[in-house]
């Protein structure tokens, strides 16, 4: 287990982390025509969408509910009241999900009381769901506001096995697959295709790869997600035969998941690398009640072929990764699996999961800490997001981009990590950056007794001085 | 802030907004609000300033999705893209610690980078919970013995707009006229040659545009003290004060600026554009108007008549391919028509342009320049946006970075004119930019493969496809499917598309 060193210090420089608003916002956008309402100053929706436009580069629904000087002092009761009700007259939305922020926290707004108000106000609205979600900006990270929201949404949508009528296994193919924040829309189309392999449907939760998977909709507009899980399918969710849930920040809802449906589930803090991935595959033929399909035993044979072909390269190799915590483990275990090193460990925050890093010590801190502990451990690579293109510049290694935002490649949301697919390009991927540092090239020695022409001889300097 | 302070700061004189009932902007609209707080718009006019350690006090929310995301250069320093914040911490603000934890990043920051001056934002959470900054600030300063300037812009004061305005107030209370200029650099000045010292208001550098237009200034002795706050340094800021002329760039925000300087110093300033021929010629003669001095009206006719001959010629081929298109232009303020001139310049038609942030002055000029009839946009939602287009059979919305993927997902031809583009247009070599970006979306083949339907689709007139019908759409490439709104009328009577569509078409045979 590694030491965990807590933030010291008072100034966050370059920071690694996202706000859990942010997070929870994320969350809501996996959903079928709906939209984010963050609770808070409009510039708090301002920055999540240029935020969210620059990484996903696409649209992004997300509204605010305009805290001005007054509402803030006054309070905002009638801000969220009355933005509610905008958005349902206007788009008529599947889902409204309501984060607060920091400054709607510290106001000490009671957002579940305004959802009741607005149902009284509004019974005109009452076929639309509303979740309101705790997530002011200065507790946890990106991760910890996208949990808490996916938990939000099945406390509030989810309906317990009784009342609803639902049974585990009663939709006999039905997986559901809680998926954490750390997964792109490339990881959930590879895990969905994996899941459909074994002939079982998956209900992906929520699901960015629908919503914000990059495709050109035959509509021109909309104010809504164009994708994503339909909120139809919540009511369900209790009929499935399992469910799978990826990444340790998705426990809690899990929990909630279980107790309301009792549908059985399966837990993953990852899915990189062999084992990882071995995992899945062994509880996925479980759960089907056959053999593992020849095409994934195919690419598990082609991962295991990859890892010697890298291993030259990644064994001993030291590498700095700066992410949240769930892709913070993903990657050192990654790492770990072919020998290689994370010598340099940053978390955004601290959570449970952390005691899973492969690495002997994690600070939960910024890239300024990382670019630190980087620079003291003789780190070779860097793993981080866009941001910390920097760090790797001053740092004079190379960088493989991951984690959120990632705003100077194009389709970098895109890319799958995860599966043996996943994890084998991953490993080209790193074995190649390696690669490219040259590290067994031997300095050429040139020997002053030597005939070879004047220039090309020890002690030329001295001889030309 | 008191709310008297921000009331004063709405109240500008010098803005034409006053003259209506409500200064400034609208309160916004819960559930349909678009656009940043103050401390965004604080934010952006500052943060260029390259050799200041920017710390945004508040919890991660303001800082964390933000940092290093503008389109601003520096030549020298990069200390602004680095990121700083007190990342308040729940505990922060219950125990109310977070004055500590400000007196104390500011420490760090001066050891840990030395910066010229640390500039300190204030955010919604220490504004509600009442840190006392000002005096944070100040013992700071006095402490360590480096300028700590504070910038008051919490979100929730209000709009982008007023932020823009407290970061002006912030520079004027407290750096403008703290230091005298340097003295000239020996041999410059000659008989016939006086250098004069201006300044630039609400010129950003955004892609480093202000490089194109540095050099003509540099070539008729005007030397720029300082643009607030493109490529600035702190000590360029303090020396504000000494300008014999201001320009307000293309940009009401920091009007306060300009109005106070001058009452302040008597410093006549103009408000003028960088962008277009005509309008970067303007401004230049602006400056010698202002300056009066003979032989810089003669240096000046002399660069114009040259520049402008140069970049007839470089334009010539570009205004070949864009004669006749239609623009339209959804950008804030004055862009409104500063944009609508240069692109007039290339010989484009622009339809119908954007006035929601426009004054009453704005308006005016854009009828002087389009005609009485011009379509102007109040409400750019982008439904309504991409209906204009469609009805005006618009071949390119020019519109900011926030408007980009509803274009794209709209099938239509996008160019970016806010903060956050990558190509700069200003000066005159900044119009073939401008040009070849232009024809660089608007000729590119990859419209008309996307609003063309799949082979086996059944529209655009064809049943379901066979082998004779693919051959067939091959053959015939040009026609455009007439209905259903991906090939809708943004593609009709538009001389492009069916310019596309003739290239694939000759590729393919050729294939």
């Amino acid at each position: 287990m590694p030491e965990i060193i807590k933030r010291s210090k008072a100034l966050s420089v370059s920071p690694l982390k996202a706000s859990a608003t942010v997070g929870a916002a994320l969350a809501f956008l996996g959903f079928r025509r709906a939209i984010p309402m963050l609770h808070g100053s409009q510039g708090c929706t301002a920055f999540g969408k240029v935020f969210f436009v620059r990484h996903f580069r696409e649209p992004i629904p997300l509204q605010t509910t305009a805290m001005d000087q007054v509402s803030s002092v006054m309070g905002a009761d009638d801000n969220l009241v009355e933005g509610l009700g905008t958005i349902c007259e206007k788009s008529r939305p599947d889902l409204i999900g309501v984060p607060t922020t920091g400054l709607a926290e510290t106001q000490g707004a009671d957002v579940a009381r305004l959802v009741r108000r607005f149902r009284e106000e509004h019974p005109e609205f009452v076929r639309i769901p509303v979740v309101p979600v705790s997530t002011p900006d200065f507790v946890g990270c990106m991760e910890t506001g996208y949990a808490a929201a996916v938990k939000a949404v099945i406390q509030e949508l989810v309906p317990p096995a009784d009342q609803a009528g639902t049974r585990p296994g009663r939709r006999s193919r039905q997986v559901n697959l809680l998926a954490g924040s750390h997964l792109t829309p490339g990881d959930l189309e590879a895990l969905k295709d994996l899941i459909e392999l074994f002939g079982l449907q998956p209900v992906v939760l929520p699901d960015l790869s629908d919503s914000l998977d990059g495709h050109l909709p035959e509509q021109d507009f909309s104010p809504l997600t164009v994708g994503g899980t339909p909120v139809g399918e919540l009511a369900q969710l209790g009929d499935a035969l399992a469910t799978l849930v990826v990444g340790a920040s998705m426990c809690p809802a899990a929990d909630v998941l279980a107790e309301r449906t009792g549908v059985p589930d399966f837990r993953f803090p990852h899915l990189m690398g062999l084992d990882a991935t071995d995992a899945l595959v062994a509880t996925l033929a479980e759960i089907a009640g056959g053999p593992v399909p020849a095409k994934v035993e195919r690419q598990r044979a082609q991962l295991q072929d990859a890892m010697l072909d890298c291993h030259f390269m990644l064994c001993m190799s030291r590498f700095a990764v700066g992410a949240d915590p769930d892709l913070l483990v993903g990657f050192s275990e990654l790492l770990a699996g072919t020998g290689a090193e994370t010598v340099a460990a940053v978390a955004a925050t601290n959570a449970p999961a952390l005691r899973q890093v492969a690495a002997d010590r994690v600070q939960i801190g910024d890239l300024e800490d990382l670019e630190h502990m980087a620079r003291e451990q003789g780190a070779e690579v860097l793993i981080g997001s866009s941001h910390a293109a920097h760090t790797a510049d001053r740092l004079g290694i190379p960088h493989l981009r991951a984690g959120f935002p990632l705003y100077d490649r194009v389709g970098a949301y895109q890319r799958t990590w995860v599966g043996y697919q996943g994890s084998r390009q991953t490993l080209f991927d790193l074995a190649n950056l390696v690669l490219r540092l040259e590290k067994g090239e031997i300095p050429p020695y040139r020997s002053r007794l030597s005939q070879k022409p004047q220039g090309e001889r020890g002690g030329a300097e001295e001889q030309a001085a | 802030m008191n709310p008297k302070d921000i009331a004063a700061l709405l109240d500008e004189p010098a803005c034409a907004h006053n003259q209506k009932a409500k200064s400034g902007c609208a309160r916004p609209k819960p559930g349909a609000t678009a656009g940043g707080c103050a401390f965004d718009g604080a934010q952006i006019a500052l943060l260029p300033i390259a050799d200041v350690a920017h710390i945004v006090h508040g919890a991660i929310g303001c800082a964390g999705s933000s940092w290093d995301n503008r389109g601003t250069r520096s030549s020298g320093p990069q200390l602004f893209r680095i990121g700083m914040t007190t990342d308040l911490t729940e505990h922060d603000v219950i125990m109310g610690r977070g004055e500590k934890r400000l007196f104390h990043s500011i420490k760090q920051a001066i050891d840990g980078y030395r910066p010229a001056a640390v500039f300190v934002y204030n955010t919604c959470i220490p504004a509600l919970t009442g840190d006392d900054v000002v005096a944070v600030c100040e013992e700071a300063e006095r402490r360590w013995g480096t300028p700590v300037v504070l910038v008051d812009a919490a979100g929730f004061y209000g709009t982008k707009n007023l932020g823009n305005r407290i970061a002006g107030e912030a520079m004027l209370r407290q750096v403008c006229g703290t230091r005298e200029p340097d003295p000239l650099p020996e041999g410059i000045e000659r008989s016939g040659f006086k250098v004069h010292d201006i300044s630039l208001i609400g010129e950003y550098n955004i892609a480093g545009e202000l490089w194109l237009v540095l050099p003509l200034l540099d070539e008729l002795g005007l030397r720029v003290l300082c643009a607030l706050s493109g490529d600035a340094r702190f000590r360029e800021v303090q020396t504000m004060h000494r300008s014999e002329v201001n320009m307000m760039v293309c940009s009401k925000a920091m009007i306060n600026v300009a109005r106070k300087l001058e009452e302040a110093f008597g410093t006549p300033w103009f408000e003028g554009s960088f962008y277009g021929v005509q309008d970067v010629s303007k401004a230049l003669r602006d400056f010698a108007r202002l300056i009066g001095d003979s032989d810089l009206t003669t240096r000046t006719e002399a660069l114009i008549a040259r520049e402008e001959a140069r970049v007839d010629a470089a334009l010539a081929p570009w205004r070949e391919s864009l004669e006749g298109r239609k623009v339209l232009l959804y950008t804030g303020g004055v862009k409104s028509w500063s944009i609508v001139s240069a692109l007039q310049d290339l010989g484009v038609t622009v339809v119908a342009t954007g006035t929601k942030k426009s004054t009453e002055d704005d308006k005016a000029r854009i009828s002087e320049l389009m005609g009485k009839d011009a379509r102007m946009i109040e409400d750019g939602n982008p439904r309504a946006l991409i209906d204009l287009v469609r009805e005006h059979g618009a071949d390119i919305l020019i519109a900011g970075g926030r408007n980009m993927y509803t274009a794209l997902k709209a099938r239509i031809p996008f160019l970016d004119i806010n903060q956050e583009r990558e190509f700069g247009y200003a000066g005159y070599a900044g119009m073939v930019e401008l040009a070849r970006q232009l024809c660089l979306t608007i000729e590119s083949p990859v419209w008309e493969a996307v609003r063309r339907p799949a082979p086996w689709a059944a529209g655009g007139g064809r049943k379901a496809a066979t082998l004779g019908a693919v051959m067939g759409s091959w053959g015939s490439a040009p026609v455009p499917s007439a209905d259903g709104p991906p090939c809708g009328p943004v593609a009709c009577g538009n001389g492009s598309r069916s310019e596309a569509c003739a290239d694939v078409g000759v590729e393919v045979s050729h294939a």
